[in-house]
């Protein structure tokens, strides 16, 4: 399996970490809703098929990617830095709370 | 300053080995560089921290991912987002960093006695390190001077191409030891020379 990281170009997966289910949203640190807390520690969308991770590249530049995985044949659709959307991820939190 | 030792000395055999009968196509040398240093630039620094390099070291860094230069005394290259590797054979490179990358820039680490630097040269050199790496050492794909990181059995590896047929590898000082012996041993079939 190839992961293409935008800085360093594809690679081998042996050189990713993977950091877990990208569709997660973490809520305020300060938030006492338990059914958001339970959702953002154990609910999974387990899809048969397309599926937002967020990976590692640990034995390369350190970035962390979000990547796009199918599940079912391990091809990538897309990859790109994680920075940009984890800023975003927090806007959109902060702006729906 | 003390003399720094190297970790290389109980296996660093000056001489040819291997199957050199037919000629050495390999040559395996330590640079002991001075100073080492990776320089960190925050989001949106990048450009200030690579117009400090031309400051201070007077090198000018080419845009893009993994670009860099070495003249043959000083090198520097990308090997991360927004990160580089500078390297100079004089010591004393982290002081003269220091004054120009203020906080707000970026940060500067020292790595001078955390690595060890390798050089990989000859006609042969791209194939022996292709038995080690998976990615392309072609010269179109690598060109002179860029910068790669990556691994080679978990051991982090910075490599810069410094010509055509050369490579300067950066590793932890703690596993240069056994690097070295076993790119001693993918070098054998070759035959390598030990400077």
């Amino acid at each position: 399996m190839l992961i293409t990281c935008p800085y360093c170009g594809p690679r081998d997966v042996i050189e990713f970490t993977y950091q877990g289910d990208g569709n997660r949203q973490r809520p305020q640190p300060s938030s006492q809703d338990l059914d958001a807390w339970n959702a953002y520690v154990y609910d999974r969308l387990n899809p048969a098929g397309d599926h937002n991770e967020i990976w590692q590249h640990s034995g390369g530049c350190r970035a962390h990617l979000r990547v796009v995985r199918n599940t079912l044949t391990h091809e990538i659709s897309s990859s790109g830095f994680a920075r940009g959307d984890h800023k975003a991820a927090r806007h959109r939190l902060e702006t729906k709370s | 300053m003390v003399e720094r030792q190297s970790p290389l000395e109980p296996e660093f055999h000056p001489g040819s080995h291997g199957n050199f009968e037919h000629g050495v196509e390999i040559i395996l040398s330590e640079t002991r560089p001075g100073s080492i240093l990776q320089l960190a630039a925050w989001p949106g620094e990048e450009k200030r921290l690579m117009s400090s390099i031309y400051k201070v070291a007077g090198l000018a860094l080419p845009d893009g991912a993994g670009g860099g230069v070495a003249d043959g005394v000083k090198a520097a290259f990308g090997f991360a987002p927004g990160k580089f590797t500078v390297v100079d054979e004089a010591e004393g490179l982290a002081s003269a960093f220091a004054g120009v990358i203020t906080p707000n820039i970026g940060t500067v680490t020292d790595l001078s006695h955390g690595r060890t630097a390798i050089r990989i040269a000859g006609p042969k050199a791209e194939w022996v390190l292709a038995k080690f790496f998976a990615i392309d050492f072609a010269l179109p794909a690598f060109p002179v001077g860029a910068g790669r990181s990556t691994t080679h059995h978990d051991v982090f590896a910075q490599i810069q191409r410094t010509g055509a047929d050369q490579f300067d590898i950066y590793v932890f000082r703690s596993f240069a030891r056994s690097f070295w012996k076993a790119l001693c041993h993918a070098s054998e079939e070759v035959g390598y020379e030990v400077q």
